[in-house]
């Protein structure tokens, strides 16, 4: 985060003239991205949960939706059962790793169809102006006219419940906001010097856009992609709770939460883990992002 | 000023019809006939065909378009499929305990937010500030109805302070509140503090502190105003946050309120109901952009309007 960074950036500034003769965008980010320890943590944090999300089939101790101990129904954290059982008797523990899985998933998916759809109608709005740009900002108009989870909620509403169409939903309200930041960006850009440089020597508008743009876009993209997931995991998980997504025995965290509700008095901990769970993932995903955007974000260093 | 006002108020409506359109499209997107799904699984199909030419689905759809639009302006959006009374009068019941509690969500937060922002700013790579932001990423990090069945567990089951579920007295929307503030109050403070922080570098700052000022009146006469003007505009931002997030509030709680209203709409297929929500949340939601608007203009005297 940002409080680290000043006091290292006053160390390393004197060396980086002498030792670093090549500076790609690449190395120039790494450099400030590691000396940001909570950043650094939250990214190898997301790293584990992408890896047990995809190995939970192989690695849950129980069957998530199938093994039923009829003996221990509501039992608290044992050994047998690391996070409890729940009141049909199946393994907590086994069903937050699954969890991870969908909550990923779904998280991942949707911000990236999302982020897709997005910069490219940014980039067309941004590069064409004029009739482009009107109508596809007024689309996002409209898109923004909804208050976030309840666009989510009207797509449910058309397409039907289930953890598919929580992703769509999530996907498109996901696209005015990378569409916006898109189109900024490639406002600014357009009448640099390099791009008209790029159209004089004959570039296609297409060329200019992948090769001239496009990158000049990537950072911002980048750290809105990190923050979005964080927020889509949470709406996803909403979706759920409000009996709208995931639909049982799925292990979703969000719908594993509902169903701990009429349990809360004698079985706490049914409802503390997947709530624990989806905190940390989000978090790090959060905290990941400030860290992407601070070692991004040229504004940052003369702080 | 006044002109200014009139000028962004007419260009709302185009956004507005369009809504209006996707909200009315929205029935017909529906997969089912939604004359049967008016009518009830066992109706006969001479009841459906009454039904249809009863809500006017028989007619080509601009004209149906035209028909649901009078109805909105005469506030008349048709009956309820589930209890078969006006849906003005379903939402005319449940305003009130969802505009208070977002109400009241708002005044904290954004009380709390700003204050714990401009410590932070203040005390910028110290420990308030390590311990403000520490807060304000958990607070965006953790989910509004994990956050609300945590505090309910807490302060309504084993302390027994305040109730449990219902909007009857005051004591019943502080957890409600709490819930539905906490993530708002901590986007506040994180905006808050990137404002200030970007403000207290500025020369003119400087100047006041070169001047003899003390830092209070740096912060709250110099810094202030200057920071507020973005800052005014994530609150309208937040608003349509807090009118999604009471959705999922309304749920943990058992408020009765228009988020549940809109819960139990979409399990029973009620989709006049569903239409007349989605458009009144989102009308309300532009209305506060509006208003935020015209405060921006208030506050940030550079802005000359045309």
């Amino acid at each position: 985060m940002t409080m680290e960074a000043d006091t290292d950036l006053v160390v390393s500034a004197p060396a980086a003239t002498v030792s670093e003769a090549v500076r790609t965008p690449w190395t120039e980010f790494w450099r400030k991205f590691r000396k940001q320890k909570v950043a650094l943590i939250a990214g190898a944090f997301v790293a584990l949960l992408v890896l047990i999300a995809i190995a939970a089939p192989w690695i849950v101790p129980y069957d998530a939706e199938n093994f039923f101990d009829y003996d221990r129904l509501n039992a608290p954290p044992s050994l047998r059962h690391w996070f409890g059982v729940d009141a049909l008797g199946r393994d907590i523990f086994s069903r937050i790793l699954m969890g991870a899985r969908i909550s990923l998933a779904a998280g991942f998916v949707s911000v990236a169809a999302g982020a897709l759809i997005g910069t490219l109608l940014g980039l067309v709005a941004g590069y064409y102006e004029g009739w482009w740009d009107r109508t596809i900002m007024r689309i996002c108009d409209v898109l923004f006219a909804f208050p976030g989870i309840l666009l989510a909620i009207g797509i449910v509403a058309i397409l039907g419940g289930g953890m598919t169409n929580v992703v769509v939903a999530v996907a498109v309200f996901s696209v005015p906001t990378f569409a916006r930041l898109v189109r900024g960006n490639t406002l600014a850009l357009k009448h640099l010097t390099f791009i008209e440089a790029a159209r004089s020597i004959g570039a296609s508008d297409w060329t200019i856009i992948a090769r001239h743009i496009f990158p000049g876009t990537i950072s911002a993209v980048v750290v809105y992609f990190s923050l979005r997931i964080g927020t889509s995991i949470i709406t996803a998980a909403s979706l759920s709770f409000l009996g709208m997504g995931a639909q049982p025995p799925t292990p979703e965290w969000g719908a594993m939460l509902d169903a701990a509700r009429s349990d809360m008095l004698t079985a706490p901990h049914e409802a503390i883990f997947p709530a624990l769970a989806i905190f940390f993932t989000v978090l790090a995903f959060n905290l990941l992002g400030d860290g992407l955007r601070d070692a991004l974000d040229p504004k940052i260093e003369r702080r | 000023m006044l002109q200014y006002i009139v000028k962004r108020l007419l260009g709302v409506l185009p956004t507005l019809l369009i809504v209006a359109l996707f909200v009315f499209l929205f029935v017909h997107l529906l997969p089912g006939d939604p004359a049967r799904l008016a009518a009830g699984v066992d109706a006969t199909p001479e009841t459906v065909e009454l039904v249809r030419k009863d809500l006017g689905l028989d007619k080509p759809l601009p004209q149906q378009f035209v028909r649901f639009l009078s109805g909105v302006i005469h506030w008349d959006f048709g009956t309820s499929l589930r209890t078969k009374r006006p849906v003005a009068q379903e939402i005319g019941d449940r305003f009130m305990p969802t505009f208070w509690l977002t109400v009241w969500s708002m005044v904290w937060s954004v009380i709390i937010g700003m204050a714990i922002g401009i410590v932070s700013a203040v005390f910028r790579n110290r420990s308030p500030d390590r311990i403000g932001m520490t807060l304000a990423v958990s607070g965006i990090s953790f989910p509004a109805f994990a956050f609300g069945m945590v505090l309910m567990q807490i302060f309504s089951v084993q302390l027994g302070w305040l109730p449990t579920v219902g909007a009857d007295t005051w004591k019943h929307y502080i957890l409600p509140s709490l819930t539905l503030g906490a993530a708002v109050a901590a986007i506040m403070a994180r905006f808050t503090r990137s404002s200030f922080v970007d403000i207290l570098g500025e020369d003119y700052i400087r100047t006041a502190r070169a001047k003899g000022l003390d830092e209070t009146h740096v912060v709250i006469k110099h810094g202030m105003r200057n920071a507020l003007i973005p800052v005014v505009t994530m609150m309208g931002l937040q608003f349509g946050f807090l009118l999604g997030g009471s959705i999922v509030v309304e749920k943990v709680f058992n408020w009765p309120g228009l988020g549940r209203l809109l819960v139990d709409a979409v399990d029973m297929r009620d989709y006049k109901v569903i239409q007349a929500l989605v458009l009144l949340f989102s009308l309300e939601f532009i209305l506060i952009n509006l208003i935020v608007d015209v405060l921006y203009g208030i506050i940030n005297p550079t802005i000359r309007y045309r």
